[in-house]
């Protein structure tokens, strides 16, 4: 490896050792792409005219506050996934690959990835929890609709974190043909450097449009955190600038109970996944079952630089519950006429508190998805 | 000198490889672990290999996989795979007996490597911990007295493979392909693998994954392997309600030379 793959304790490369040799593959690939003007014309090109970047930065009208949406929500696909897919993608062309493997929770990865697998000529096979593959069956079907396969994973809790257990024993036996596109800034390195570097982009042109809209820097700076990448992506070109950075965890039915996804507020540090991150575990080690009411963020384990910009105090961590997250969603729908996902109305939830609290504060939220794939579910919750 | 070089220093001399039986301790509860083990001893085992289960075992295949569930399913915790080695220890005081898991695990115990090395377990290999990551577990193993093995395959580029023979004591645990456990090899070894290993200085080549049949066996030693693991295949047998004896007899059986299987004429080389 060139690089070491750590954020602060955080990070490392923690796989089979037959692994290796494909996750060095990958970081010399991902490594010449930055240097490469070609690899960036041509993913420059996809983002702007197949994905549709740069997406707007809206402030809302009617919600209390100053409230600044970045709408990744309006990108095709969905969600802020499109980014990184394409430049796997691409990425993935270059290395020679035929075929993609990716894991799925709520669908929207896999979703994403049967968009670039059929746009870029790839054979995909998407890993879905037997039990998100019964929620999300939507989902399933556009991923079937765009010639993925998808294979629904019977073991463990048969959700996210077994979905990506069953694509790295594919992997494992498969590197050679077969890229992992890995959904989010987790994972061993070089992921999750490389899926910040992809997702940058929210961030960047959230930046530039701030200044050009508003005339100087948010406030504070919103996201919602599960394995983190849209929040990393957001972040990443506000880090050395002084505003605040705050991550919006599940909490799910509650902190303090079982039931919620927020690893970095009530887990501790492990292992898992290839990373040395925050993870929600028992005290022998064994990971923990994690519980959102959106899919996105029911991971019991996180990004490891979120993990890093905890401990070290950049960035700080917090939670929304089901409930606010769901008064959240409505609150956008009736106010502003968007439906977002019920990941990114976790931040939003954050955001419309803070709002509260500091009315002259300019607060950037990160609205990562739009909301399609959960009217069923809040129809059945509003019910 | 450790129980592995004791081991295969005896084997050696008689020009036989080691046969190393996998169980997954607390599979499919504690007693009935601890007589499984009892079995594979008597069967003929050389050396034993356990794991302590892990809810997320990403090296291992189907069968791996269901013993750890069954295990955690009964509610075993990793003290009492401790307790179980422990009392192995005791009742076999030259057996050498290793650990196989995954790193969260290791690091969610203060001080696995002591409690471990105290219970009686000669090695630890921590499927998730490739040579890159291994020195500060490694250095840890060495402090507690107990040996590192660490994993080669045959694409681990030369550079890896290197750090594998100056970390590794015990054994070096062989991969012939890639993939999980359990999956079919096929019959097909590595010799390149070996030699390189064996050019580089590395501990004794023990290959697992993929062995369950004498004719495995047989062509992993004919590589220049010094031993072999059969994990799935025991594994497999035992949650159908088998015994482990005739299928570990029959696969150490292979392992012997020529001469030492006249000596024991047919009788142990019948299909279980």
């Amino acid at each position: 490896m060139r690089l070491n793959g750590r954020f602060g304790r955080f990070g490392g490369c923690y796989v089979p050792e037959i692994l290796v040799p494909a996750l060095e593959q990958l970081e010399a690939a991902f490594l010449d792409t930055q240097d490469d003007p070609g690899f960036a014309a041509e993913l420059n090109d996809l983002l702007a005219n197949y994905a549709g970047r740069p997406t707007p930065l809206t402030r809302c009208r009617n919600l209390a506050g100053n409230i600044y949406l970045k709408r990744e929500d309006l990108l095709h696909g969905g969600a802020h996934k499109t980014n990184q897919v394409l430049a796997q993608g691409l990425l993935a062309k270059r290395m020679g690959k035929t075929r993609l493997i990716a894991e799925t929770g709520a669908g929207q990865h896999g979703v994403a990835t049967a968009i670039v697998g059929a746009l870029l000529g790839f054979e995909t096979v998407i890993y879905m929890g037997a039990e998100d593959v019964a929620r999300q069956e939507l989902n399933v079907f556009r991923m079937r609709l765009m010639g993925a396969k998808v294979v629904q994973v019977e073991s463990g809790g048969r959700t996210l974190k077994d979905a990506i257990n069953e694509a790295l024993r594919d992997w494992s036996a498969s590197f050679e043909s077969t890229h992992y596109l890995l959904g989010t800034a987790a994972g061993p390195h070089p992921f999750p450097t490389m899926v910040r570097e992809f997702q940058r982009v929210i961030g960047r042109e959230a930046k530039a449009q701030m200044l050009a809209q508003v005339g100087r820097l948010p406030d504070a700076v919103v996201a919602c955190v599960g394995g983190g990448s849209n929040a990393i992506g957001l972040f990443a070109d506000f880090l050395a600038d002084d505003v605040r950075l705050i991550g919006v965890e599940a909490a799910g039915r509650g902190l303090d109970g079982g039931e919620h996804g927020a690893t970095l507020l009530r887990g501790r540090p492990g292992i898992l996944h290839g990373s040395e991150t925050y993870i929600l575990q028992d005290d022998d080690g064994q990971i923990a079952e994690s519980w959102s009411v959106s899919a996105g963020l029911d991971y019991p384990a996180v990004g490891p630089e979120h993990a890093h910009l905890k401990e070290s105090g950049r960035a700080d961590y917090v939670g929304a519950t089901d409930a606010e997250a769901l008064a959240a969603f409505k609150a956008l729908a009736e106010s502003e006429g968007i439906l977002c996902a019920f990941e990114s109305a976790h931040a939003l939830a954050h955001a419309l508190k803070l709002a509260e609290a500091e009315p002259e504060s300019a607060i950037l939220v990160g609205l990562s998805g739009r909301g399609d794939k959960d009217v069923a579910q809040a129809q059945a919750l509003f019910a | 000198m450790s129980r592995y070089a004791t081991m295969f220093e005896r084997l050696a001399e008689r020009g036989e490889g080691a046969f190393g039986a996998f169980l997954m301790l607390g599979d499919p509860d504690i007693e009935a672990c601890a007589e499984l083990l009892d079995a594979v001893v008597a069967g003929g085992a050389d050396m034993v290999e356990v794991g302590i289960p892990f809810s997320d075992s990403v090296a291992d295949g189907p069968v791996i996989q269901a013993a750890a569930k069954r295990a955690l399913s009964a509610g075993v915790r990793v003290g009492d795979c401790l307790e179980l080695i422990a009392r192995f220890r005791g009742r076999y005081p030259d057996v050498p007996l290793g650990i196989l898991t995954y790193a969260n695990i290791v690091a969610a115990r203060g001080g696995f490597m002591r409690d471990a090395a105290e219970a009686g377990a000669d090695s630890l290999l921590i499927a998730d911990v490739p040579a890159l990551e291994a020195p500060p577990f490694t250095r840890e193993m060495q402090q507690a007295g107990i040996e590192p093995v660490l994993i080669a395959a045959a694409n681990t580029p030369d550079a890896s493979l290197a750090n594998i023979a100056r970390l590794s004591r015990g054994y070096t645990y062989c991969v012939s392909r890639a993939g999980i456990t359990g999956t079919h090899s096929e019959g097909r070894f590595d010799g390149a693998l070996i030699a390189r290993l064996k050019r580089l200085g590395a501990p004794p080549p023990v290959f697992g994954f993929g062995i369950s049949t004498p004719e495995h066996v047989r062509a992993a030693l004919d590589a220049g392997a010094a031993g072999v693991i059969c994990g799935s295949a025991i594994v497999d047998l035992v949650s159908r309600g088998g015994s482990p004896v005739n299928l570990v007899g029959l696969l150490k059986a292979a392992t012997l030379n020529d001469k030492a299987r006249e000596r024991l004429g047919g009788a142990m080389i019948e299909s279980p």
